[in-house]
């Protein structure tokens, strides 16, 4: 089985988000990147364990500059057998996805994984838009995924619950809590990652379809109002009369 | 401006965050609202109290297969000539925008907390709930798919006509074996009032206190990660950066310390309530109102003045 699994970088949770340039740019100084947690813990893991159940190979692909490659590093490190990066600044996901289809297509791959989303831009926007370029079904929001032959038997959350389905390779499968349990590299796969292939490939020049004209951060919440813990009355009588939500 | 609204209409009734959407996409245009499946013209036509001149409905398939979605919600946007495509951005608009983005080539602002500013950009929320950005869509025609609970429902209609229509959804490659709806729980993404419980509540046997507090206020439950993590609470509970993010009007949370993931879930709630045994937690700053104290006393003594409010209100 060939397994093709997207891999983002994003700022650490810890992060201060602030922003420069007159609010219109990401402040990067001294942020510090990770593995995008949901494309690590549940996607890529999940890539692994079967790839060492069915056989076959894990290829990791980010659409990235050479500042990337620490991260995916870590991704090959993690268990992945090569990587590819695609050569360009990722603009926005119309972008990316396009770049990634575009790669995607050469590869025959019956498994495309990816996180359900970034914790940067939240935008949960790629997996769908890869699914439509490659004409594949997209199983969305997947907690449970196992394969048997050419058939893929999937558990995906829905709007209030769970849903078991089944679907036939090739898919293309976003990955949320539950996929998998995180991985930690050990000093061996540290050591193996850095001999294997990082491929780098130039972009096909997909056009971005947006832009992020300009950031804000939110107000100031006002300092907290604290309450007698032997007088929840109050506590009731204000979240009607002051704040009006019960 | 002709502007298409996609909702479900599957359930035994429609969501809030489908009245959201049309209410949304009134303030931008002429509406339309598409559907598939067997909801009752009286139901469908409800619709137009919050703004739609029309509803259409492909009664040829029923479900939320995204590729038959993604192609009926295409038919239709190119019948009507729509200017504008608006989602929720609930579970179903997350898989069937970014689909149809890439079908009809169109730009799509994902997770929008607002209507489209003076200058046409359109505010999103970013960094888990940390920042907002303003996006530009560079194509002609844009999809919009809007963060559930952003914006009030607004009644400023009547009845809108129903009609049938042929949406060429195709065939779905997806088999559904199973469908799980736990009874009577409210699904935590669309509940206005939610209750959380961390780490403080010492283990599975005390969540009683939260299921009570619950039900007595009409709230969902929740919980925090490593609650989840060591299984006192299935999965789908979690809030924070890495489970659900969710903004109801009210969160109260019990004997969580607030580490900077969990907000990253919850940071868009109206009004949040605290309720620690610390008073250094640092939930305490990103709280409105806050209860140095036992969780194992507090929430009883809460759940108690919700009756007595509810048998005086």
């Amino acid at each position: 089985m060939k397994i093709l699994v997207c891999i983002s970088k994003a700022p650490d949770t810890t992060t201060k988000i602030s922003f420069t340039d007159g609010d219109t740019k990401f402040d990067e100084s001294g942020v510090k990147y990770i593995v995008n947690p949901y494309d690590e813990w549940y996607a890529l893991v999940r890539g692994l364990e079967l790839k060492e159940a069915h056989g076959g190979s894990v290829t990791t692909v980010t659409v990235g500059t050479a500042e990337d490659e620490a991260t995916i590093r870590k991704a090959l490190a993690i268990g992945a057998d090569d990587a590819t990066r695609i050569d360009v600044k990722p603009e926005d996901a119309s972008q990316v996805a396009a770049e990634i289809a575009h790669f995607a297509k050469e590869g025959a791959y019956d498994l495309v994984l990816l996180g359900k989303e970034t914790i940067d831009y939240n935008g949960s926007q790629v997996g769908g838009m890869l699914a439509e370029h490659l004409d594949m079904p997209f199983i969305s929001l997947a907690e449970k995924l196992d394969v048997e032959g050419t058939t893929a038997t999937l558990d995906k959350e829905i709007i209030g619950g769970l849903q078991t389905v089944e679907a036939e390779l090739p898919l293309v499968v976003s990955c949320t809590k539950g996929m998998a349990e995180q991985r930690i590299p050990n000093m061996r796969g540290i050591m193996a990652a850095r001999k294997k292939p990082l491929n780098v490939v130039p972009a096909s020049g997909a056009a971005k379809q947006t832009s992020f004209e300009k950031y804000a951060l939110p107000a100031p919440k006002s300092a907290v109002k604290l309450i007698d813990p032997n007088n929840m009355d109050e506590l009731v009588e204000l979240l009607h009369n002051e704040a009006k939500v019960i | 401006m002709s502007v298409l609204v996609y909702i479900n209409s599957n359930g035994e009734k429609i969501a809030k965050n489908a009245f959201e959407a049309v209410t949304y996409a009134k303030k931008i245009g002429d509406v339309t609202v598409v559907t598939n499946g067997k909801a009752d013209d009286s139901m469908l036509s409800q619709l137009g109290k919050y703004g739609a001149s029309k509803v259409m409905v492909d009664r040829s398939f029923e479900g939320i297969d995204e590729q038959q979605l993604t192609k009926m919600v295409a038919t239709a946007a190119e019948k009507i000539d729509a200017n504008t495509i608006i989602f929720s951005n609930d579970l179903i608009g997350k898989a069937v925008a970014p689909r149809l983005s890439v079908k009809m080539n169109v730009g799509l602002v994902a997770g929008a907390s607002g209507v489209p500013e003076a200058d046409g950009t359109i505010p999103v929320n970013v960094f888990s709930g940390k920042a907002y950005g303003y996006v530009k869509v560079n194509t002609d025609k844009k999809i919009i798919a809007l963060l559930p609970n952003s914006i009030p429902v607004e009644e400023t209609g009547s009845e809108a006509p129903v009609e049938e229509f042929e949406g060429n959804a195709g065939e779905s490659r997806v088999t559904v074996k199973e469908t799980k709806l736990p009874e009577g729980d409210i699904p935590l993404p669309e509940a206005e009032l939610v209750v959380s419980g961390g780490r403080g509540l010492k283990g599975p046997e005390n969540w009683g206190m939260i299921t009570d507090l619950a039900k007595e206020l009409g709230a969902a439950t929740a919980c925090s990660r490593p609650v989840s993590d060591s299984d006192w609470r299935p999965h789908h509970e979690h809030v924070g950066q890495t489970g659900v993010a969710i903004a109801p009007n009210l969160y109260i949370a019990a004997g969580i310390s607030g580490a900077i993931q969990h907000l990253a879930g919850v940071n868009r709630s109206k009004v949040i309530v605290v309720i620690n045994t610390d008073d250094e937690a640092p939930f305490f700053k990103a709280a409105d109102y806050g209860v140095v104290g036992d969780a194992f006393e507090v929430l009883p003594r809460l759940t108690e003045a919700v009756k007595k409010f509810k048998a005086s209100n």
